[in-house]
């Protein structure tokens, strides 16, 4: 690209404003001009309509279906043994009893399937079935196979497994100690250690020594689980030649199959994967599990169908979800709020496995110089195995946690030095088009406007410090990645791709790898194509994440998709197009750069009534070029990334900005928190589907509202507390406040139609935002999620004690958090 | 007594249509209409009771599929999801979840939609807080409940004529 201008942070006068120049040569990153609007010349007429949802019908008539919708002739059905005990060698296996029950058809256990696969290449640790040790209570063991449920059900009774107990490891200070049992005995890392991470960007100490003021909090932020209603399933049928088809209820069908191939070993050719929509995702079907392996090595074996479906319990084991991080956070300011430097240390609460852990582990720190100024930063992260289901990516992944804790710290400043919160983080923000401290590129950025608009709407500023007692107001903002700018194996080949397809019959249909979980995938790609060719929307017909028909496209992860498989769309499209126009332009009398393309037709830009029916140039170009189809891919750009060992997590094409203010009341007698009011304001590049994009963010604010109020993984000893949905708790529809949503729109220059992310993004500021209130209310700061009502108690009867001992007001931490 | 595991013959009502099958007799409603029937628009989260994705409606009430014992349905009327649609028109509340992009993942709406039916049913005008009280068994990981709680507005006004 020519229009990019090169702007490197040595000559950024900001990380000079404080005396002290970076000590360390600064990678130049590619910073692309400020955008004109990457739009069609002829107008938008689909996108930014808040069109039904294409997928909207068979949804709300039942007729989608789901992974466990599907049945075929003679299907079988799986169960798996899962250990009892968190951490405890398997001594001996006995499945004669359970083989010898009639109905039943196979008993597979893991040393037949010893192959270690991971997500992650650089770290495979996970087999299907537990082979010698289990590490968490609910590890597969053993899997059975039976004509129907009820009997491999029977069947599992039958297995005998002995174990030999082991210590278990349950938490981070536990996992840190040297003298206890390793859970992964052939790791070199030191104690329970899963990945240590050591970073530090431009002048830290120099940062430190500059401030007037220095802020150290300790945060904790607890475990969650995405909890999506459909429980996992997974359909697998090897046909007679041997070729196997999977329809899972994966968001990641390209890794799966990847990782398929390697397990099994079989080419990959030979399997195909076939992702069904997802009944909700949120990250939880991102990873390879256990059920899916087996599944499919069942049914070579059989040659017969065979089913895995999860029971909600089993969901619960499966998890990937939100990791515990601990965390110590040391902010230095000049008097007036400037940040000088940031040092923040992580520990990572892991489970039994790596999952995406090291990913995680990075991201609880890459992603923080993202939303302000930060000149100098420094971050070590450490991740630890423990005795628990594997924590992996939920929405926001590794990056909610950190985000707690910085905008919590960030209040506390405010308050401190007598500054207006919101005002205070206008005046910090990032610019638009800039370089961070560790290097990532910052495209366009709307954060002063969200902030500004939250603020505007939810009164923060006017209400702040002035409401009763009791009642509170807080506010919070944060920045996310439009997709993760790096695979998760290194490859130079696109992160996704298209094909486009239109023919005689005036129909359109695009063929992309992409999932859907239900954030709107499948619209969104006929909203990219109906808008680049002018069709009706429902004349697409979209055809997804089938490994033997569709492009590679990565997955439904990391709140990539619109940016990278819509992009990819639209390229299709386009070339499509510009076939379509060179046939029309002529027939008109026009140039072909002069046809535009809407309402099913194509026509004289300067003269819009002249003009042909789309069908008539469908036909004359496929009978001028024959089969009329286009591809399109999408590859981030070069030099979005910086030039030190981890780099590859935090870069993205580019970032969404988010800002929350927040109403709670608070009720010091029961210490419950309502929250009242959400305002929320998000920069999504720009809204393909308004009424989508508001769902996006209505969405992630629920989410957000469960992981600061209430949702929670605990533990009772090595067993997981309560692994339903009655008891883990979560808000229904009567505990929801009202939510105001704010879309702002920066018109990305690299987004497809201006678009970036929003699935992920808007759920960051609302978790401290609420904690922000509540200290608001009732003058306690709560350091750790969640605010349930016995921590909003304790945190009180702290306040009162040490008032009454003649302290100032202490920051409640987290019971027995003890800090390596 | 019959064999446990032994099917039994039972008659059904199912979407205004009777049906024979044979079924093992510990299956429940959910159970049968999603492996008997066929009829797997009524979802299950949790077969536990928990979390609503399974309601149906038996003469007129909501309930849940996966507590209900097939054998106790018998002579009932049980309405799925796949029959709320009438004659090739959407019902209302369908129309209205799709307006207003109601469904994310769509996993919960059949229930969801069911419930509200029977809402609707008994209530011509219900105002915000009857429909999230309504709506309190049904759990949606996805929207947040807003747009549902608007679709289920927008229906009622829409079945009084008033929009
Ligand atoms: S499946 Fe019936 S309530 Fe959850
Ligand atoms: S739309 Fe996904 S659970 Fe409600």
């Amino acid at each position: 690209m020519d229009d990019l201008r090169r702007v490197s942070t040595a000559t950024n006068p900001d990380s000079e404003a404080y005396g002290f120049t970076p000590d360390r040569p600064v990678t130049t990153i590619a910073i692309p001009a400020p955008p004109t609007r990457p739009e069609k010349p002829e107008g938008l007429s689909v996108v930014g309509k808040s069109l039904p949802k294409v997928d909207a019908y068979v949804k709300v008539t039942g007729s989608l279906k789901y992974a466990d919708d599907i049945v075929l002739a003679r299907t079988v059905f799986g169960r798996m043994v899962r250990s009892p005990h968190a951490h405890a060698r398997i001594e001996r296996v006995n499945v004669e009893r359970a083989r010898a029950l009639p109905g039943v058809v196979a008993v597979v256990t893991g040393d037949e399937i010893p192959v270690l696969y991971g997500h992650l290449p650089s770290s495979p640790d996970e087999t299907a079935l537990a082979i010698d040790k289990v590490r968490y209570v609910g590890e597969p063991v053993v899997a059975v196979i039976a004509e129907d449920e009820l009997t491999a059900e029977e069947a599992l009774e039958l297995v005998e497994v002995e174990y030999e107990p082991l210590d278990s490891v349950m938490s981070i200070e536990d996992g840190l100690r040297d003298d206890l049992n390793k859970i992964h005995e052939d790791s070199r890392k030191r104690a329970n250690i899963h990945k240590e991470v050591h970073l530090e960007f431009g002048p830290v100490a120099e940062g430190f020594a500059g401030a007037d003021r220095i802020f150290e909090d300790e945060y904790f932020f607890d475990g969650n689980t995405h909890a999506p209603l459909e429980q996992h399933s997974v359909l697998a049928n090897c046909e007679l030649d041997g070729k196997i088809t999977i329809w899972s209820s994966t968001q990641n069908p390209h890794y799966l199959h990847r990782v398929m191939a390697s397990v099994l070993g079989m080419p990959a050719s030979r399997l195909r994967i076939v992702a069904c929509p997802v009944g909700g995702g949120f990250g939880a079907k991102t990873d390879v599990f256990n059920h899916e392996v087996v599944a499919a090595y069942a049914s070579r074996k059989l040659g017969r169908p065979v089913k895995f479906t999860l029971t909600r319990e089993e969901v619960f084991y499966a998890h990937r979800g939100r990791h515990p991080v601990l965390m110590k956070l040391r902010t230095g300011v000049l008097r007036d709020g400037t940040i000088t430097a940031v040092k923040l240390d992580t520990w990572l609460d892991g489970g039994a496995f790596s999952s995406y852990g090291v990913a995680s582990t990075y991201y609880t720190g890459a992603l923080l110089p993202v939303t302000y100024k930060i000149p100098a930063f420094t971050f070590n992260g450490v991740r630890v195995f423990t005795n628990k289901p594997p924590c992996g990516p939920k929405r926001g992944h590794g990056t909610p946690q950190p985000r707690f804790a910085f905008e919590c710290q960030l209040d506390k400043i405010a308050d401190e030095l007598g500054l207006d919160a919101a005002e205070y983080r206008r005046r910090i923000a990032v610019e638009p088009y800039s370089t961070t401290a560790n290097q990532l590129r910052i495209t366009s950025c709307g954060l002063d406007q969200c902030i500004e608009a939250v603020n505007t709407r939810g009164g923060y500023s006017a209400k702040h410090g002035k409401l009763p007692y009791g009642k509170g107001i807080g506010i919070a903002a944060s920045a996310y990645i439009t997709g993760a700018g790096m695979p998760i194996y290194r490859n130079a080949m696109p992160h996704s791709g298209a094909i486009v397809k239109v023919d005689r019959s005036g129909g359109v249909t695009v063929f992309c790898g992409v999932s859907d979980c239900g954030q709107g995938s499948t619209h969104m790609l006929a909203t990219v194509v109906a808008e680049a060719l002018g069709v009706d929307i429902m004349d697409v017909q979209v055809f997804m994440a089938d490994t033997d028909l569709t492009p590679v496209d990565l997955g439904s992860y990391s709140s990539r998709v619109t940016f990278m498989a819509g992009n990819a769309a639209r390229y299709a499209a386009e070339s499509v197009r510009e076939k379509l126009a060179a046939v029309a332009g002529p027939k008109l009398g026009i140039p072909p750069e002069r046809c535009g393309f809407a309402r099913r037709r194509v026509f004289d830009r300067d003269d819009p009534g002249h003009g042909l029916p789309l069908l008539e140039v469908f036909q004359l170009a496929e009978a001028h070029y024959g089969t009329l189809a286009g591809v399109g891919s999408y590859t981030p750009p070069e030099g979005i990334k910086g030039d030190f060992k981890g780099a590859g997590v935090g870069p993205s094409p580019a970032y969404t900005y988010s800002a929350c203010v927040a109403e709670v009341d608070v009720d010091a007698e029961t210490g419950e928190v309502r929250v009242e009011r959400i305002v929320l304001a998000h920069d999504c590049g720009r809204a393909l589907n308004p009424a989508v994009v508001e769902g996006q963010i209505e969405g992630s604010v629920y989410m957000a509202l469960g992981e600061i109020l209430m949702e929670r993984s605990e533990y009772r000893g090595d067993l997981h507390k309560y692994p339903n949905l009655l008891e883990y708790k979560t808000l229904m529809s009567v505990d929801m406040p009202v939510i105001e949503t704010i879309i702002i729109e920066t018109d990305d220059i690299e987004g497809p139609y201006g678009a970036k992310e929003v699935g992920q993004g808007a759920l960051l500021p609302v978790i401290p935002a609420v904690a922000n209130a509540v200290a608001d209310a009732v003058g306690v700061r709560i350091n750790a999620n969640p605010l349930t009502p016995w921590a909003v108690l304790k945190a009180l009867e702290e306040k009162r004690t040490a008032s009454k001992a003649g302290h100032a007001s202490g920051a409640a931490s987290r019971e027995g958090a003890e800090l390596p | 007594m019959s064999e446990p595991g032994r099917k039994i013959l039972v008659s059904l009502r199912v979407n205004g249509s009777d049906i024979e099958c044979a079924i093992v007799p510990s299956k429940t409603l959910l159970e049968v209409l999603r492996e008997d029937l066929g009829l797997t628009g009524t979802k299950h989260g949790c077969e536990l009771g928990h979390c609503g994705a399974c309601t149906v409606l038996i003469d007129g009430q909501p309930t849940l599929a996966c507590l209900t014992l097939t054998l106790e349905c018998e002579g009932r009327e049980i309405r799925t999801i796949e029959g709320l649609a009438g004659d090739g028109e959407l019902h209302p509340l369908q129309q209205a979840f799709v307006e207003t992009g109601a469904a994310q993942c769509g996993y919960c709406t059949g229930g969801i939609l069911m419930t509200a039916s029977a809402l609707l049913e008994r209530k011509a005008d219900p105002s915000d807080q009857e429909i999230r009280s309504a709506l309190a068994g049904n759990l949606c990981r996805c929207t947040g409940y807003v747009k549902i709680i608007d679709a289920v507005a927008l229906a009622a006004r829409r079945m009084n004529g008033a929009a």
